[in-house]
Protein backbone atom coordinates (compact mmCIF):
# COMPACT_ATOMS: atom_id res chain seq x y z
CA UNK A 1 0.00 0.00 0.00
CA UNK A 2 1.23 3.78 -0.50
CA UNK A 3 2.38 4.68 2.32
CA UNK A 4 1.38 8.32 1.63
CA UNK A 5 -2.18 7.45 1.60
CA UNK A 6 -3.97 8.23 4.72
CA UNK A 7 -6.71 6.10 6.63
CA UNK A 8 -9.47 8.39 5.25
CA UNK A 9 -8.38 7.98 1.53
CA UNK A 10 -7.70 4.19 2.12
CA UNK A 11 -10.86 3.48 2.91
CA UNK A 12 -12.52 5.39 0.49
CA UNK A 13 -10.45 3.46 -2.32
CA UNK A 14 -11.07 0.17 -1.03
CA UNK A 15 -15.23 0.89 -0.53
CA UNK A 16 -17.12 0.15 2.21
CA UNK A 17 -20.06 -1.24 0.49
CA UNK A 18 -20.59 -4.32 0.01
CA UNK A 19 -18.64 -5.87 2.63
CA UNK A 20 -20.33 -9.34 4.25
CA UNK A 21 -18.37 -9.98 7.64
CA UNK A 22 -16.32 -8.09 10.06
CA UNK A 23 -14.24 -9.50 12.62
CA UNK A 24 -12.14 -7.70 15.10
CA UNK A 25 -8.89 -7.94 16.92
CA UNK A 26 -9.01 -6.39 20.05
CA UNK A 27 -5.88 -5.39 21.69
CA UNK A 28 -3.70 -4.32 19.07
CA UNK A 29 -2.74 -1.16 20.58
CA UNK A 30 -0.44 -3.04 23.03
CA UNK A 31 0.53 -4.90 19.89
CA UNK A 32 4.05 -2.76 19.28
CA UNK A 33 5.10 -3.58 22.90
CA UNK A 34 4.79 -7.30 22.44
CA UNK A 35 7.58 -9.22 21.51
CA UNK A 36 7.94 -9.86 17.87
CA UNK A 37 5.94 -6.80 16.58
CA UNK A 38 8.48 -4.86 15.81
CA UNK A 39 7.35 -3.69 12.54
CA UNK A 40 5.70 -0.44 11.74
CA UNK A 41 2.04 -0.96 12.50
CA UNK A 42 -0.55 0.37 9.81
CA UNK A 43 -3.82 0.04 7.58
CA UNK A 44 -3.22 -2.74 4.88
CA UNK A 45 -5.35 -5.66 3.10
CA UNK A 46 -4.48 -8.35 1.57
CA UNK A 47 -6.13 -10.69 -0.85
CA UNK A 48 -7.03 -14.45 -0.34
CA UNK A 49 -7.83 -16.79 -3.25
CA UNK A 50 -8.02 -20.37 -2.98
CA UNK A 51 -8.73 -23.99 -4.33
CA UNK A 52 -7.67 -22.91 -8.04
CA UNK A 53 -7.29 -26.51 -8.96
CA UNK A 54 -5.55 -25.69 -12.21
CA UNK A 55 -6.13 -28.52 -14.41
CA UNK A 56 -9.70 -29.21 -13.48
CA UNK A 57 -11.63 -30.27 -16.74
CA UNK A 58 -15.69 -30.94 -16.71
CA UNK A 59 -17.38 -28.40 -18.75
CA UNK A 60 -21.02 -29.19 -17.16
CA UNK A 61 -18.92 -27.84 -14.34
CA UNK A 62 -16.82 -25.26 -15.13
CA UNK A 63 -17.07 -24.55 -19.16
CA UNK A 64 -14.47 -21.52 -18.32
CA UNK A 65 -11.88 -23.85 -16.62
CA UNK A 66 -9.27 -22.27 -18.65
CA UNK A 67 -9.87 -18.66 -17.62
CA UNK A 68 -11.37 -18.83 -14.41
CA UNK A 69 -7.89 -18.29 -12.48
CA UNK A 70 -6.46 -16.25 -15.19
CA UNK A 71 -9.89 -13.68 -15.03
CA UNK A 72 -9.19 -13.32 -10.83
CA UNK A 73 -5.55 -12.50 -11.50
CA UNK A 74 -7.08 -9.63 -13.93
CA UNK A 75 -9.52 -8.89 -10.89
CA UNK A 76 -6.78 -8.32 -8.55
CA UNK A 77 -4.57 -6.36 -10.57
CA UNK A 78 -7.67 -4.13 -11.12
CA UNK A 79 -8.06 -2.97 -7.76
CA UNK A 80 -8.07 0.69 -7.33
CA UNK A 81 -5.29 -0.05 -4.40
CA UNK A 82 -3.20 -3.11 -4.63
CA UNK A 83 -3.18 -5.35 -1.47
CA UNK A 84 -0.23 -5.39 0.42
CA UNK A 85 0.20 -9.05 -0.12
CA UNK A 86 -1.77 -12.30 -1.88
CA UNK A 87 -2.26 -15.56 -0.26
CA UNK A 88 -3.07 -19.19 -2.02
CA UNK A 89 -4.70 -21.03 0.32
CA UNK A 90 -4.02 -24.25 -0.93
CA UNK A 91 -5.14 -26.72 -3.80
CA UNK A 92 -3.69 -24.39 -6.32
CA UNK A 93 -3.80 -27.61 -8.84
CA UNK A 94 -6.53 -30.23 -9.31
CA UNK A 95 -4.62 -34.02 -8.37
CA UNK A 96 -3.60 -36.43 -10.84
CA UNK A 97 -2.25 -39.54 -10.44
CA UNK A 98 0.42 -39.23 -13.19
CA UNK A 99 3.52 -37.42 -11.70
CA UNK A 100 4.61 -35.60 -15.23
CA UNK A 101 1.26 -33.94 -15.33
CA UNK A 102 1.16 -33.00 -11.32
CA UNK A 103 4.65 -30.95 -12.03
CA UNK A 104 3.06 -29.65 -15.35
CA UNK A 105 0.19 -28.10 -13.65
CA UNK A 106 2.29 -26.73 -10.57
CA UNK A 107 4.65 -24.96 -13.07
CA UNK A 108 1.35 -23.73 -15.39
CA UNK A 109 -0.44 -22.69 -12.09
CA UNK A 110 2.70 -20.58 -11.00
CA UNK A 111 3.26 -19.05 -14.11
CA UNK A 112 -0.35 -17.58 -14.13
CA UNK A 113 -0.27 -16.61 -10.63
CA UNK A 114 3.19 -15.02 -11.46
CA UNK A 115 0.97 -12.40 -13.13
CA UNK A 116 -0.30 -10.82 -10.35
CA UNK A 117 1.10 -6.90 -10.22
CA UNK A 118 1.65 -7.69 -6.01
CA UNK A 119 4.91 -9.35 -5.72
CA UNK A 120 4.40 -10.43 -2.04
CA UNK A 121 2.71 -13.60 -3.09
CA UNK A 122 2.16 -16.71 -0.41
CA UNK A 123 1.64 -20.06 -1.53
CA UNK A 124 0.47 -22.60 0.51
CA UNK A 125 -0.25 -26.69 -0.51
CA UNK A 126 -3.98 -28.58 -0.50
CA UNK A 127 -4.13 -32.35 -0.88
CA UNK A 128 -4.41 -32.39 -4.43
CA UNK A 129 -1.04 -30.38 -4.73
CA UNK A 130 0.52 -32.34 -2.24
CA UNK A 131 -1.00 -35.78 -0.39
CA UNK A 132 -0.05 -38.27 -2.79
CA UNK A 133 4.03 -38.03 -2.76
CA UNK A 134 4.59 -36.25 1.09
CA UNK A 135 4.32 -32.52 -0.93
CA UNK A 136 7.29 -33.55 -2.91
CA UNK A 137 6.34 -31.73 -6.53
CA UNK A 138 5.60 -29.15 -4.81
CA UNK A 139 8.89 -28.47 -2.51
CA UNK A 140 9.85 -28.29 -6.68
CA UNK A 141 8.00 -24.96 -7.08
CA UNK A 142 7.83 -23.57 -3.55
CA UNK A 143 10.40 -23.40 -0.87
CA UNK A 144 7.95 -24.54 2.14
CA UNK A 145 4.79 -25.77 2.87
CA UNK A 146 4.70 -24.13 6.55
CA UNK A 147 6.15 -20.85 7.43
CA UNK A 148 5.29 -17.58 9.43
CA UNK A 149 5.58 -13.73 8.53
CA UNK A 150 4.79 -10.54 10.49
CA UNK A 151 3.00 -7.61 8.41
CA UNK A 152 2.68 -4.31 10.49
CA UNK A 153 2.01 -5.92 13.51
CA UNK A 154 0.29 -8.85 12.60
CA UNK A 155 1.51 -11.99 13.30
CA UNK A 156 0.17 -14.96 10.14
CA UNK A 157 0.87 -18.85 10.43
CA UNK A 158 0.23 -20.69 7.69
CA UNK A 159 0.23 -24.57 8.83
CA UNK A 160 0.47 -27.71 6.65
CA UNK A 161 -2.14 -30.05 7.04
CA UNK A 162 -2.44 -31.72 3.49
CA UNK A 163 1.45 -33.05 3.40
CA UNK A 164 0.33 -35.94 5.45
CA UNK A 165 -2.63 -37.89 3.04
CA UNK A 166 -4.39 -38.65 7.16
CA UNK A 167 -5.02 -34.44 7.10
CA UNK A 168 -3.30 -34.13 10.13
CA UNK A 169 -0.67 -31.48 10.82
CA UNK A 170 1.59 -34.30 12.79
CA UNK A 171 3.33 -33.91 16.13
CA UNK A 172 6.55 -32.33 14.53
CA UNK A 173 4.34 -29.12 13.24
CA UNK A 174 2.41 -28.95 16.11
CA UNK A 175 5.75 -28.31 18.66
CA UNK A 176 6.87 -26.14 15.82
CA UNK A 177 3.70 -24.51 16.53
CA UNK A 178 4.05 -24.25 20.12
CA UNK A 179 7.72 -22.71 19.89
CA UNK A 180 6.21 -20.45 17.62
CA UNK A 181 3.62 -19.00 19.83
CA UNK A 182 5.85 -19.79 22.97
CA UNK A 183 7.73 -16.45 21.41
CA UNK A 184 4.22 -14.14 21.49
CA UNK A 185 2.67 -12.21 23.70
CA UNK A 186 -0.95 -13.06 24.70
CA UNK A 187 -2.54 -9.75 23.01
CA UNK A 188 -0.29 -10.24 19.65
CA UNK A 189 -2.56 -10.23 16.66
CA UNK A 190 -2.13 -13.30 14.83
CA UNK A 191 -4.01 -14.69 11.53
CA UNK A 192 -3.87 -18.68 10.73
CA UNK A 193 -3.73 -19.31 7.18
CA UNK A 194 -4.82 -23.16 6.48
CA UNK A 195 -5.66 -25.33 3.80
CA UNK A 196 -8.52 -27.49 5.58
CA UNK A 197 -10.97 -26.62 8.58
CA UNK A 198 -8.80 -26.77 11.52
CA UNK A 199 -11.86 -27.95 13.62
CA UNK A 200 -14.39 -30.74 12.92
CA UNK A 201 -16.82 -28.92 10.22
CA UNK A 202 -17.61 -32.38 8.61
CA UNK A 203 -15.14 -35.54 8.84
CA UNK A 204 -17.98 -37.21 7.12
CA UNK A 205 -16.50 -35.05 3.49
CA UNK A 206 -12.77 -34.94 5.19
CA UNK A 207 -13.67 -31.72 5.95
CA UNK A 208 -11.22 -31.83 9.40
CA UNK A 209 -8.00 -31.73 11.13
CA UNK A 210 -7.19 -35.23 12.20
CA UNK A 211 -5.19 -33.34 15.33
CA UNK A 212 -6.50 -29.61 14.68
CA UNK A 213 -7.91 -29.93 18.09
CA UNK A 214 -4.64 -29.53 19.29
CA UNK A 215 -3.54 -27.15 17.11
CA UNK A 216 -6.35 -25.26 18.08
CA UNK A 217 -5.42 -25.90 22.11
CA UNK A 218 -2.49 -23.89 21.21
CA UNK A 219 -3.91 -21.22 19.93
CA UNK A 220 -6.63 -20.56 22.40
CA UNK A 221 -4.58 -18.80 25.24
CA UNK A 222 -3.97 -16.17 22.72
CA UNK A 223 -6.21 -13.33 22.75
CA UNK A 224 -6.47 -12.11 19.20
CA UNK A 225 -6.35 -15.05 17.23
CA UNK A 226 -8.30 -15.23 13.27
CA UNK A 227 -8.53 -18.44 10.62
CA UNK A 228 -8.30 -18.22 6.87
CA UNK A 229 -8.92 -21.52 5.25
CA UNK A 230 -10.23 -22.97 2.01
CA UNK A 231 -11.22 -26.58 1.16
CA UNK A 232 -14.82 -26.42 1.39
CA UNK A 233 -15.08 -24.37 -1.77
CA UNK A 234 -17.59 -22.07 -0.26
CA UNK A 235 -17.81 -19.02 2.66
CA UNK A 236 -18.42 -20.18 6.05
CA UNK A 237 -17.75 -18.73 9.13
CA UNK A 238 -17.76 -20.54 12.47
CA UNK A 239 -16.37 -19.86 16.03
CA UNK A 240 -14.16 -22.11 18.54
CA UNK A 241 -14.66 -20.63 21.61
CA UNK A 242 -13.04 -17.00 20.79
CA UNK A 243 -11.16 -17.91 17.42
CA UNK A 244 -13.14 -17.26 14.36
CA UNK A 245 -12.76 -19.53 11.28
CA UNK A 246 -13.53 -17.91 7.80
CA UNK A 247 -13.45 -20.32 4.50
CA UNK A 248 -13.38 -18.78 1.14
CA UNK A 249 -14.99 -19.65 -2.02
CA UNK A 250 -13.27 -21.35 -4.97
CA UNK A 251 -12.08 -20.08 -8.16
CA UNK A 252 -12.70 -23.43 -9.84
CA UNK A 253 -16.14 -24.96 -8.52
CA UNK A 254 -18.34 -24.35 -5.82
CA UNK A 255 -19.24 -27.80 -3.27
CA UNK A 256 -22.39 -28.19 -1.16
CA UNK A 257 -23.40 -27.01 2.54
CA UNK A 258 -21.56 -29.14 4.75
CA UNK A 259 -24.14 -32.28 4.91
CA UNK A 260 -26.63 -30.96 2.84
CA UNK A 261 -26.10 -33.85 0.23
CA UNK A 262 -25.84 -37.41 0.50
CA UNK A 263 -22.38 -37.13 -1.76
CA UNK A 264 -20.31 -34.30 -2.32
CA UNK A 265 -19.86 -33.35 -5.27
CA UNK A 266 -19.16 -29.80 -6.97
CA UNK A 267 -22.47 -27.78 -7.83
CA UNK A 268 -23.11 -27.97 -11.99
CA UNK A 269 -22.60 -24.24 -13.99
CA UNK A 270 -25.26 -22.42 -14.34
CA UNK A 271 -25.21 -20.56 -17.38
CA UNK A 272 -27.39 -17.70 -16.24
CA UNK A 273 -25.31 -17.31 -13.84
CA UNK A 274 -21.60 -17.79 -15.05
CA UNK A 275 -18.99 -17.88 -12.03
CA UNK A 276 -21.86 -18.15 -9.31
CA UNK A 277 -20.56 -19.55 -6.68
CA UNK A 278 -17.04 -18.95 -6.77
CA UNK A 279 -14.80 -16.02 -6.03
CA UNK A 280 -11.91 -14.69 -3.77
CA UNK A 281 -11.45 -12.24 -0.64
CA UNK A 282 -9.81 -9.04 0.10
CA UNK A 283 -9.16 -8.78 3.74
CA UNK A 284 -9.04 -5.33 4.84
CA UNK A 285 -7.02 -4.72 8.60
CA UNK A 286 -8.32 -1.52 10.01
CA UNK A 287 -6.08 -0.05 12.77
CA UNK A 288 -7.81 1.96 15.43
CA UNK A 289 -6.03 3.45 18.35
CA UNK A 290 -7.36 0.61 20.79
CA UNK A 291 -8.02 -2.05 18.23
CA UNK A 292 -7.64 -3.67 15.14
CA UNK A 293 -10.69 -5.25 12.99
CA UNK A 294 -10.16 -7.36 10.12
CA UNK A 295 -13.16 -6.66 7.79
CA UNK A 296 -13.66 -9.53 4.94
CA UNK A 297 -15.37 -8.51 1.76
CA UNK A 298 -16.36 -11.41 -0.63
CA UNK A 299 -16.09 -11.04 -4.42
CA UNK A 300 -16.77 -12.47 -7.60
CA UNK A 301 -14.54 -14.13 -10.10
CA UNK A 302 -14.30 -11.04 -11.99
CA UNK A 303 -14.40 -8.46 -8.91
CA UNK B 1 -13.22 -9.27 18.83
CA UNK B 2 -15.83 -6.85 17.18
CA UNK B 3 -19.54 -6.68 18.59
CA UNK B 4 -19.88 -5.40 14.83
CA UNK B 5 -20.51 -9.53 13.74
CA UNK B 6 -23.13 -9.35 11.08
CA UNK B 7 -22.81 -12.83 10.09
CA UNK B 8 -24.77 -15.48 12.15
CA UNK B 9 -21.93 -18.74 13.17
CA UNK B 10 -23.18 -22.08 11.98
CA UNK B 11 -23.06 -24.34 14.79
CA UNK B 12 -22.19 -28.21 13.76
CA UNK B 13 -22.98 -30.47 16.69
CA UNK B 14 -20.44 -33.54 16.67
CA UNK B 15 -21.63 -36.53 17.20
CA UNK B 16 -19.98 -37.27 20.79
CA UNK B 17 -21.52 -41.02 21.07
CA UNK B 18 -19.54 -42.35 18.42
CA UNK B 19 -16.33 -41.75 20.17
CA UNK B 20 -17.00 -44.03 22.34
CA UNK B 21 -17.32 -46.78 19.59
CA UNK B 22 -14.30 -45.62 18.28
CA UNK B 23 -11.85 -46.96 21.15
CA UNK B 24 -13.19 -50.58 21.14
CA UNK B 25 -13.08 -50.29 17.41
CA UNK B 26 -10.07 -49.46 16.35
CA UNK B 27 -8.49 -51.50 13.29
CA UNK B 28 -4.91 -53.84 14.38
CA UNK B 29 -2.66 -55.10 11.26
CA UNK B 30 -2.40 -58.74 11.90
CA UNK B 31 -4.76 -58.27 14.90
CA UNK B 32 -6.61 -61.18 16.86
CA UNK B 33 -8.11 -63.69 14.36
CA UNK B 34 -12.18 -63.64 14.86
CA UNK B 35 -13.75 -65.48 17.49
CA UNK B 36 -16.27 -68.34 16.82
CA UNK B 37 -19.35 -65.87 17.28
CA UNK B 38 -17.97 -63.32 15.21
CA UNK B 39 -19.31 -62.64 11.58
CA UNK B 40 -15.69 -61.95 9.65
CA UNK B 41 -16.43 -59.74 6.39
CA UNK B 42 -13.67 -59.13 3.79
CA UNK B 43 -13.19 -56.19 2.31
CA UNK B 44 -10.88 -55.29 -0.60
CA UNK B 45 -9.75 -51.68 -1.40
CA UNK B 46 -8.38 -50.71 -4.58
CA UNK B 47 -8.00 -47.35 -6.64
CA UNK B 48 -10.98 -45.83 -5.92
CA UNK B 49 -13.24 -48.67 -4.66
CA UNK B 50 -14.19 -50.80 -1.81
CA UNK B 51 -15.33 -54.18 -2.82
CA UNK B 52 -18.02 -54.99 -1.86
CA UNK B 53 -19.36 -51.72 -1.54
CA UNK B 54 -22.72 -52.72 0.46
CA UNK B 55 -22.24 -54.12 3.76
CA UNK B 56 -25.51 -55.77 5.94
CA UNK B 57 -25.17 -56.19 9.14
CA UNK B 58 -27.64 -56.63 12.10
CA UNK B 59 -28.42 -54.51 14.99
CA UNK B 60 -26.09 -56.09 17.82
CA UNK B 61 -24.12 -58.44 15.60
CA UNK B 62 -20.18 -58.36 16.46
CA UNK B 63 -18.54 -58.23 13.59
CA UNK B 64 -14.91 -57.94 11.88
CA UNK B 65 -13.76 -56.27 8.79
CA UNK B 66 -10.61 -57.90 7.52
CA UNK B 67 -9.52 -55.34 4.78
CA UNK B 68 -6.47 -55.17 2.10
CA UNK B 69 -5.80 -53.15 -0.44
CA UNK B 70 -4.86 -54.13 -4.22
CA UNK B 71 -2.69 -51.20 -4.51
CA UNK B 72 -2.21 -48.31 -2.62
CA UNK B 73 -2.31 -47.37 0.84
CA UNK B 74 -6.24 -46.34 1.60
CA UNK B 75 -8.03 -45.50 4.86
CA UNK B 76 -11.66 -47.05 5.99
CA UNK B 77 -13.77 -44.83 8.24
CA UNK B 78 -17.15 -45.34 9.27
CA UNK B 79 -18.01 -41.52 10.25
CA UNK B 80 -20.85 -41.67 12.11
CA UNK B 81 -19.26 -44.00 14.66
CA UNK B 82 -15.61 -42.67 14.47
CA UNK B 83 -14.47 -46.27 13.51
CA UNK B 84 -11.25 -45.44 11.49
CA UNK B 85 -7.88 -47.67 10.26
CA UNK B 86 -5.41 -47.56 7.80
CA UNK B 87 -5.52 -50.51 5.28
CA UNK B 88 -1.32 -50.34 4.56
CA UNK B 89 -0.41 -52.94 1.03
CA UNK B 90 0.23 -56.19 2.32
CA UNK B 91 -1.05 -56.25 5.50
CA UNK B 92 -4.40 -57.48 6.71
CA UNK B 93 -6.20 -54.86 8.90
CA UNK B 94 -8.84 -56.44 11.06
CA UNK B 95 -11.62 -53.67 12.69
CA UNK B 96 -14.07 -54.94 15.17
CA UNK B 97 -17.44 -53.13 15.42
CA UNK B 98 -21.14 -54.30 16.86
CA UNK B 99 -23.61 -51.44 15.60
CA UNK B 100 -25.63 -50.51 18.12
CA UNK B 101 -28.56 -48.85 15.73
CA UNK B 102 -29.81 -49.27 12.78
CA UNK B 103 -29.84 -46.91 9.47
CA UNK B 104 -27.61 -46.35 6.32
CA UNK B 105 -24.30 -45.51 7.13
CA UNK B 106 -21.37 -44.67 4.89
CA UNK B 107 -18.13 -45.68 4.68
CA UNK B 108 -14.83 -44.19 2.63
CA UNK B 109 -11.19 -44.27 2.55
CA UNK B 110 -9.99 -41.10 4.43
CA UNK B 111 -7.04 -41.23 3.21
CA UNK B 112 -6.32 -39.12 -0.07
CA UNK B 113 -5.29 -41.50 -2.39
CA UNK B 114 -5.47 -39.67 -6.03
CA UNK B 115 -8.31 -38.74 -8.53
CA UNK B 116 -11.46 -40.78 -7.78
CA UNK B 117 -10.73 -40.50 -3.80
CA UNK B 118 -13.95 -38.48 -3.36
CA UNK B 119 -15.57 -41.63 -4.99
CA UNK B 120 -14.07 -44.52 -2.93
CA UNK B 121 -16.89 -45.09 -0.43
CA UNK B 122 -19.75 -47.51 0.42
CA UNK B 123 -23.07 -47.92 2.53
CA UNK B 124 -23.38 -50.07 5.35
CA UNK B 125 -26.37 -51.50 5.96
CA UNK B 126 -27.59 -52.12 9.62
CA UNK B 127 -31.10 -53.54 9.87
Amino acid sequence: MDPKINRKEFLKLLGLGGAVFASGLSGFANADADAGAGDEAGDFFFVQLSDTHWGFTGPKVNPEAENTLREAVAAVNDLAVQPDFVVFTGDLTHTTDDEGERRRRLAKFKEIASGLKVRDVRFMPGEHDASLDAAKAYLEFFDRTHYTFDHKGVHFIAVDNVSDPHGALGDEQLRWLKADLDGLARSRPIVVLAHRPLFGLYPQWDWDTKDGEKAIELLLPYKNVTVFYGHIHQEHHFKTEHIPHHAAKSLMFPLPAPGSVPQKAPIPWDPGKPFAGMGWRDVKAEVYPKRLELEIEEKGVRG
Amino acid sequence: MSTSVKTKWVALALCAAAVAVAAASRGEAAGPPPAGDERVIVIEARRYEFSPDEIRIKKGEAVVFELHTADRKHGFLIPDFNVRADVPPGETVRVRWVPTRTGRFAFKCDLFCGSGHEDMNGTIVVE
